[in-house]
Order: structure tokens, then sequence, then C-alpha cells
């Protein structure tokens, strides 16, 4: 089973991180990675995710997130990781 | 283990430069579904395609959402009509029910368009090609999801000179049919030399009778991807300008080979090939035109434009080539005008003229594409036209095509609003003078010496 990667994207505010963890850990959603940065003052985060404990169907945790992200003012995204790895390695 | 910033890059891709894969083509063979009853042929018609695509929306949806990359378009290619309604169509007005019958099953399973009304008659015509090429004006006025090519012209077999001139006629019939919606049935129609059997993209897809019984091709797009990865090159040599645009159309074709692989795989019908395009929308930033610009050229259409887009062009495919298992289809820049702001920019500033976009077309993929000409140009003109896109191909041994829209009642100077995908555009001026007897005298073109390879 391949990984999810998700991404936030925005302001940064306090509790980004709390609220989605949160989210995750609710939906039995583990965290393999996670990293962040700060590009052109914006807030980049990345988690390497792996959904396939969780309940809840793929389309589902992606408006889920979708919607959190809605809630706090910034822009979050679950994608298989396949896109990048196809993208970015031979 | 992918890094933050190859994600960033990804998504800035998709966000911000509008890469997209254009198109999930499905191609369904209807061979199987040849019958001398019309009745029973539309049923049968209507059956294959329904049952073959009915996921085939849903599942795109799915691809787009698991991997948060859009897919424009999904839609249906199907085995040329002219074949499969040969044994039941005794008039026009029965080709016209098998595309009543395309729109239909179109509008049904949810596909944005429907490509096979087509006739191959780059030879010769048999009856039944010649009554589905008389079928189309209708066929065109009277459906909304239907789109209708005819190949004219092939290396092998030269120009078939009397389907030209026919087709010229047609492209004015199909004009005046749709006149009160700026002649928009032309831009479903378009006419080709050396047209491939598995071109995903409308208007001139359809199912080639070498394919399998079901394909699944896909077309890319991204020309804003690269637009801006040449923002960070300029003022460089060709040599890093080139390498840019490879890597960059790597990278693109890379996502459409995934998708291509996950459509197959979800819908069960093997993968076919991976279409190799620039295909421009009228979303600013989505330009191939404003690519041009960035290569160091004031509007597209100025001294050095053929020489630039000749280098974009091969290194779009030198660079795709290795992204994907397999490539086909059209594979290369598109330079429709309507479709792409910053060539009608160029048009609207003089700087690109029908002559200009001729010599273009020489060196990318299609043709004369999207070209919106006045309403009274001749059926003879156009056909003038046609003639001397099939040559560029025939010569060339490369695809080229011409769709071209005698807009009614509209004037150089003028503009036409198509909506859509579509977009809009200025009515070019055409060289006025008469090539009237040359298109009159019937027959065919012979095939050029260097196609003789045997």
């Amino acid at each position: 089973m391949k990984n999810t990667i998700i991404t936030v994207v925005g302001k940064d505010t306090v509790g980004i991180i709390a609220r989605v963890c949160t989210y995750l850990a609710e939906n039995q959603i583990n965290i393999e990675d996670i990293s962040q940065t700060i590009v052109q003052g914006y807030f980049n985060m990345m988690m390497i995710v792996d959904t396939s404990a969780s309940e809840k169907h793929f389309g589902t945790i992606v408006e889920d997130l979708h919607s959190l992200g809605e809630e706090i003012g910034v822009e979050i995204k679950a994608q298989k990781e396949e896109i990048f790895d196809k993208m970015h390695r031979i | 283990m992918i890094n933050l910033r190859e994600v960033v890059e990804t998504n800035e891709m998709i966000t911000k430069e509008n890469l997209d894969v254009r198109t999930i083509t499905l191609g369904i063979s209807l061979l199987d579904c040849i019958d001398s009853d019309l009745k029973r042929l539309n049923e049968k018609i209507y059956q294959k395609i329904y049952e073959a695509s009915r996921d085939l929306v849903e599942t795109g949806e799915k691809i787009a959402r698991d991997f948060g990359i859009p897919i424009v378009n999904k839609r249906i290619s199907v085995t040329p009509i002219a074949l499969i309604g040969g044994a039941a169509c005794r008039t026009e007005e029965d080709y016209v029910a098998i595309a009543k019958t395309l729109d239909k099953v179109a509008h049904e399973v949810g596909v944005n368009f429907i490509g096979g009304y087509s006739a191959l008659v780059c030879k010769g015509m048999t009856p039944a090609d010649e009554l589905l090429i008389r079928s189309i004006p209708k066929a065109l006025a009277v459906t909304e999801r239907v789109c209708s090519s005819v190949n004219l012209g092939s290396t092998k077999t030269g120009i078939n000179m009397d389907a030209v001139k026919l087709m010229g006629e047609i492209v004015k019939e199909t004009a005046e049919y749709t006149k009160e919606n700026d002649s928009l049935g032309c831009a479903k129609l378009v006419v080709f030399c050396n047209a491939p059997d598995d071109n995903p993209f409308m208007a001139g897809a359809f199912h080639g009778v070498t394919e399998a019984d079901k394909i699944i091709n896909v077309g890319v797009s991204g020309p804003g991807v690269v637009k801006t990865a040449l923002t960070k090159v300029r003022g460089e040599n060709f040599e890093v300008l080139c390498e840019t645009i490879k890597k960059t159309a790597f990278k693109v074709t890379r996502v459409g080979q995934l998708v291509a692989q996950e459509a197959s795989r979800r819908l069960g019908v093997p993968f076919g090939i991976v279409d190799l395009s620039l295909a421009p929308t009228p979303a600013i930033g989505d330009s191939v035109a404003d690519i041009l610009c960035e290569i160091g050229l004031e509007y597209a259409g100025a001294p050095g434009t053929t020489a630039a887009l000749a280098l974009l062009n091969d290194q779009v495919k030198k660079g795709g080539v290795m992204a994907s298992s397999y490539v086909g289809g059209l594979s290369g820049a598109f330079i429709p005008v309507s479709e792409d702001q910053g060539m009608i920019n160029a048009v609207e500033a003089g700087a690109l003229t029908l002559e200009k976009l001729e010599a273009m077309t020489c060196v990318c993929s299609v043709g004369l594409d999207m070209v919106v000409v006045p309403g009274e140009t001749s059926a003879a003109t156009i056909s003038g036209m046609i003639a001397d896109e099939m040559a560029i191909g025939m010569v060339n041994q490369k695809t080229t095509a011409v769709r071209v829209i005698p807009a009614i009642g509209k004037k150089v100077g003028d503009t036409v609003e198509f909506g859509g995908l579509l977009g809009h555009a200025p009515v070019m001026a055409v060289n006025p003078y008469s090539c009237e007897a040359f298109v009159n005298r019937g027959g065919r073109i012979p095939a050029p010496i260097h196609s003789f390879k045997n």
C-alpha cells in the first residue's frame, strides 16, 4: 500500500499541526514523517501518512481535511504519493 | 523518500501553472456492431458504448481526487462511422441517426465529446464515405457532443483532391447550418493528412481499425508549467533553454503516464498511448504563444517564431518520450488560435497572419487549428487552404490538420465567441486571390517520391 502525502499551505497560526494530528489520530491514520518550512512567507507542511488502518474511504479523508483547512484558514490536501514519486523519480 | 520541496513543486504546477491532464479518452471499436438494419445498428452502438464507458467519468474523477490533479475531460472515440454505417445507411439521414445515437450515449455517460463521426478517404471514397461526409453539416447541427473528422491524405497515398474539394464545401455548409452560434459546428470538424489511429484529442479523435476492442489514451497539457520554468532561465543560451523544456516536459508527461496506467487498471481496459502534448486553453497563463514570447519573441508570429516553435516541439517530445512507455497520438505543441490567449493577442496586434501560421504548422502538431476566417470565404479557397496543409503533412511525413471556421456574417476585425475550452477568436484575413481552377481539377495528388521506402 502506497503512502499518502498531506500538505498544509497557508498563513501560520497557532495549532495547525495539533488540529491536523487530532483528526489523523481519531481516524487511525499513522504519521510516518513530517516536515515543514516557510516559503515566501507561507507555512508549508508535509506529512507522509499511512491510511491503510483507517475505516474511512480515501475520498472522505480528502474532503474532511479540505473542510478542516477551510475552518483553520489554510489549504489542506491529501494526495496519493505516486504522483510525486512518478514526477520526481525515474 | 519524497521531500517537501518536490511536493511543493508539483502542487505549484497544479495550482498556479494550470498543470492538468487534458483528457482521458476511451477508444471503443464498433466493428462488432455492424448490421444491415439501421435500427438494430443504432441499438448495438448505444449498448456497446454505454457498457464500455458507464464508469469512465466516475473513474476519472476518482483518479483526479486521489492524486490531486485535475483531469479536465473524459471522452470517447469510436471506429470511423463511415465504416460502421456502410451496410445500413442508404441516405444522409441514416447517418445522422447514428450521430444522434452517439450524442445520446455521450450525454448518458457524461462525456463532453465523442469523436469518430469520421471517414478515411486518403486515397478514395466509397459511396458510404461520401454519404457520411455529405451528412456532416446536418449531423453537427443536430448534435451537441459529436465530433467529426476526415482523413484526406497521407504520405503513402498522396492527397485525395476530390475529397479536399468536397470538404471545402462541407466546411462552408457546416458553418451555414450553425450560423446562429457563430458557426460553432466547424469547431467540431477537422480534416487530416496522416491522421493517427490513437489520437485522444478532439475534434480529431477516432478509434482506428488497427486498434484493440477498447483502449485508454491520455493527453497531457502544461504550457503554463513550461512557461514558468523558462522565466527562470531568461537570457541563457539555447542549450540551457532546451534542457529546461525537456526536463519540464518529462515531469508533465509522467503525470499523464500515471493517470493513463491508473485509468487502465481501474477500468480494466488496456493502456494505449500518452500524447506528448502542450495543449493550451483560453485561461491566462495556459498558452503556447506565451512560451514563444518567453523564448524571446515580442509576439507569436514575429520573425524567429517558426524556429522557436520547432525547438519547443522537439524538446517536448525528447523530454516526454522517456516519461511514458508508449507515446502516440498527435504529440507536440498545439497552436490553435481561439483556444490560446497569447495567439489571440498576436492576431489582434497584427503580428500573426494566416501565412505565418501555415509556416508554423510545418514544425509542430497539428495544423491550422481553430482559425476563424470571414464568412464570405469561398468553398474553393477553403479547399485551397486544406490542400496546402495536407501537402505539408504529406511531404514532411507528419500529421497536419485544418479546423477552420468561416464565421457566417462576420468580417475581418470581428470577434466570434465559442465559449468554454473553445474560447474566442478574431476573424483573420484570407488571401483574396482565387484557386478555383486548381481545386476543380479533380483526382488525386500522387504520393511523394520519398514515401517509397520498400
